[in-house]
């Protein structure tokens, strides 16, 4: 069980990382633009990959109705995700402790795994949520009004995942560095969870 | 130059008809697939070289590609630009600035890129204005000019402005001798009246700034070309002279009388020394400095009223005569600092004088004579060697770095590559027609880049399209990476360029700017926020305070401006993304557009003379709304009182 609780203390630990790196990158290139523009979804607001990529994005996207990117104070998510991560990091270290001591067992570790999976799950429906209403809910006096081949207003939401077309732009959208941090330090926490269970198996 | 050369050209018809056959045998074929190939940027690559070839008579410098001799730019220097407003708007005016008055036009020659230890560091571009006396410098990061001096007690500001190798100096010569101080005399006593000045101007190693800090006061001779000592020979300066027979009239005959003229060998480090010591006379002078302000995106003018005057004889040791035959045009000093090249144009041969030889004559004091006090040392024990060329008319060297150079000869309309040391000739290519000057990128300096040489010519006739008696001057690139030249590329040129400088792409490319900060704009009538825009009025003085962001002028509306008015627009851009400038222009407006960069404010001055409803624009297809991007001023009569109102989207 030792084993299993420094694995369980270390990988929550990963997540610290969303405070410096980027959880989502979204890269919007054009003809125009053979330097894409691009956005990067910290956990606590959004940051141009340079330095006016934001403002830029926001010039282009008025002309088509879209709102302007939210600043920080604009979205509650970006005051609680960074509490949530938080609160998860110290009590992931706090199970892994207690499980280095023998005090809880690995299904602790399953179960923070499981809660971080949901908290995670959540966010990312969140975050949908966000794309489909910054991509959708359009000035109605905008300047270009276009419309899809079947007569319905064309909409603009960026990918969640992936590549699309939209307009003159190629958008890309995907997970950042700070992603892959909480990624490796969520299957740590499994590792810790499968290791604690076959420790547990053979005593 | 194109006057005398044309002369020339009917003295050396014959020899022209000699060397016809040679040219026709090469120019058939010349491009080659090979040779297209070699010159070929494929569309979204790019260039190996920027150069930078002066304009001439257009007073700006161009920026083209090597090898594509592709055009990227012209940057406004000496000559009102109305496709940027340079010159025009407010705060560009005082840049033109002159004792003369506003001078919007000059002659630009000779760009020279700043050095560090004798080799390009991209810093800034210096260039001279030969007509009235000036010399420019050039940031190369934003590929603007930044600042203006005027050069007192010169007069065709011809043998200029080449650096020394470590930037210390701009030098600028002048080619015409005239009265010091100018007055009011006859010209027939120009003869040991009239004085040459050589100018230092020292650069501020941060900021580049310019300030004269002495000038040399020579003999009345004609100072042609320059250039620095580098090396072993770093410290001296040398100067090609012309009319030693001080004529003042019909120079071409009487100019042309004496076998050999001078190249004069300056000792800067001496003066300079003697200068910081005290040394020198100050004379009162009149001349303007002008400097651009990138934060206040601003320049102005400060008057200057003395300048320090150095007597060559005070300082001995630090000036010698080096004969050099026949009317020496170009003055070239190989990467070593060894040999100094004198381009004798009304001869066949090169001279070239050695720096070693040239010290040990003045150690032991072996001196043929003096002129006005200056000693004269003897030819044969300065000389190196002679260039057994078979050209006629050689007017300008450069070097590959490998141990050749390469020489223009004019009149035989050809590029020579001969051996420095063996002074033998490997090969020879024809130019079309009768070259001038020549680059070879980083050429005149320490480390050369010899893999292309640019020749610029003076005469263009069939190598394009006729476009009518007026033409643009043809140049010729040639790839010199092998033992012999290849001609592979030919392209017209702007103006009408007198020598050119080049670099690596990539001493520029990465640091070249892309925006300016809005944040950091301190103009004092900048508009930094979306709602600081306003009208003020002052008198009949009204000062319009506008922004512009796609794809809108804030305000578009204004009125209560009234005839006799005079209403400056002061536009601030509020864009910073990379290239999206807007233009601004007014119907009737007396001076050029404006073409504002990101994060810049520039200002127009509109002085409305009849009533009614005039509409302004935005010059430059900013965007999808472009055609949207318009405003209207209301003027009314000069009696009205009408209240100033401005507005957006109301």
């Amino acid at each position: 069980m030792k084993k299993a609780g420094i694995l369980m203390i270390v990988g929550p630990l990963f997540l610290l990382g969303l405070y410096i790196f980027p959880l989502w990158n979204i890269m919007l290139g054009a003809p125009q633009y053979p330097d894409p523009l691009g956005l990067n979804i910290h956990i606590n607001g959004l940051k141009g990959v340079n330095e006016f990529d934001i403002q830029n994005i926001d010039g282009l996207n008025h002309y088509i109705g879209m709102h302007t990117l939210p600043k920080v104070d604009d979205m509650w998510e970006f005051g609680t995700f960074p509490t949530v991560i938080g609160i998860m990091v110290a009590l992931g270290v706090l199970i892994g402790i207690l499980g280095y001591l023998d005090k809880v067992s690995y299904k602790w570790f399953f179960g923070w795994f499981i809660l971080m999976s949901i908290l995670g799950i959540l966010g990312m429906y969140d975050f949908n949520e966000w794309l489909v209403d910054y991509g959708t809910n359009l000035d109605p006096n905008a300047i270009m009004k276009l419309t899809n081949p079947d007569g319905t207003p064309m909409t603009y939401k960026p990918p969640l995942l992936g590549h699309v077309k939209m307009l003159n732009f190629d958008v890309t959208s995907l997970p950042a560095s700070g992603a892959w941090f909480m990624f490796v330090g969520m299957m740590l926490t499994l590792a810790a969870g499968f290791l604690g269970w076959k420790n547990a198996k053979k005593q | 130059m194109k006057i005398y050369n044309h002369l020339l050209m009917s003295v050396g018809a014959a020899l022209m008809l000699v060397s016809c056959g040679q040219q026709n045998q090469s120019s058939n074929g010349a491009l080659s697939s090979s040779a297209a190939e070699k010159v070929y940027v494929a569309p979204g690559e790019q260039d190996e070289y920027y150069a930078f070839l002066s304009g001439g008579y257009s007073g700006n410098l161009t920026v083209y590609g090597l090898p594509s001799g592709r055009m990227f730019k012209e940057i406004p220097v000496f000559s009102q630009f109305p496709t940027s407003g340079y010159g025009y708007s407010e705060e560009t005016k005082p840049m033109l600035t002159t004792s003369h008055g506003f001078v919007p036009w000059d002659d630009a020659h000779h760009p020279d890129i700043s050095q560090t230890n004798g080799e390009l560091d991209g810093r800034w571009i210096f260039i001279n204005g030969n007509n009235t006396p000036r010399i420019a410098r050039i940031n190369l990061s934003t590929f603007e000019t930044e600042e203006i001096i005027e050069v007192p007690n010169s007069a065709g500001n011809h043998s200029s402005s080449f650096i020394t190798e470590n930037t210390e100096y701009v030098v600028a010569g002048t080619r015409f001798s005239v009265p010091i101080p100018q007055r009011d005399m006859p010209i027939n006593e120009y003869k040991s009246n009239f004085k040459g000045s050589l100018s230092f101007i020292s650069v501020d190693p941060e900021h580049g700034h310019l300030d004269l800090k002495f000038q040399l006061l020579m003999p009345g001779f004609n100072y042609d070309l320059s250039h620095p000592g580098r090396g072993k020979s770093h410290g001296w300066f040398f100067f090609t002279t012309y009319n030693t027979e001080e004529a003042h009239t019909l120079q071409e005959v009487n100019a042309s009388q004496n076998d050999k003229d001078f190249i004069a060998a300056v000792n800067w480090k001496k003066i300079e020394e003697y200068v910081n010591n005290g040394g020198g006379t100050k004379m009162p002078a009149n001349y303007a400095h002008n400097v651009y302000d990138e934060s206040t995106h601003m320049a102005t003018t400060t008057v200057k009223k003395e300048v320090l005057t150095v007597d060559p004889l005070q300082v001995p040791g630090a000036v010698y005569f080096l004969p050099t035959p026949k009317s020496p045009h170009g003055c070239d000093v190989d990467p070593t600092g060894q040999y100094i090249i004198g381009n004798g144009k009304l001869s066949a041969d090169l001279t070239v004088h050695s720096f070693d030889k040239m010290i040990a004559a003045i150690e032991g004091e072996k001196f043929d004579g003096e002129a006005y006090g200056i000693p004269i040392l003897k030819f044969e024990d300065v000389l190196a060697g002679q260039v057994k060329s078979g050209g006629l008319g050689p007017l300008h060297t450069e070097f590959d770095g490998k141990g050749n150079a390469y020489t223009t000869f004019f009149i035989s309309s050809e590029v020579v590559k001969w051996q420095l040391g063996t002074w033998e000739v490997i090969d020879r290519k024809p130019t079309y027609y009768s070259v001038g000057h020549l680059m070879i990128p980083g050429g005149n300096s320490r480390k050369p880049f010899g893999k292309y040489v640019v020749a610029m010519n003076k005469i263009t006739k069939d190598r394009y399209l006729p476009t009518g008696p007026e033409m643009e001057h043809s140049a010729q690139i040639y790839d010199i990476s092998g033992d012999k030249m290849e001609l592979i590329y030919d392209f017209p040129t702007h103006g009408e360029p007198h020598y050119a400088a080049g670099c690596p792409a990539e001493l520029l490319a990465p640091k070249s700017q892309k925006i300016y900060r809005l944040d950091e704009n301190k103009h004092p009538y900048a508009v930094t926020s979306p709602t600081g825009s306003k009208v003020v009025r002052d008198g009949n003085e009204v000062h319009v305070y506008m922004s512009t962001i796609r794809s809108h002028f804030t305000p578009d509306n204004i009125e209560g401006i009234k005839v006799g008015d005079k209403v400056y627009f002061h536009i601030t851009n509020h864009e910073q993304d990379f290239d999206v400038p807007h233009g601004f222009s007014i119907l009737g407006q007396n001076t050029s557009e404006l073409l504002i960069m990101p994060g810049q404010t520039k200002t127009s001055v509109w002085e409305p003379k009849q009533v009614g409803v005039w509409p302004f624009y935005c010059t430059d297809f900013c965007s999808a709304l472009h055609q949207e991007m318009q405003g209207y001023v209301r003027v009314s009569p000069a009696n009205s009182n009408i209240d100033l109102s401005w507005s957006l989207g109301e």
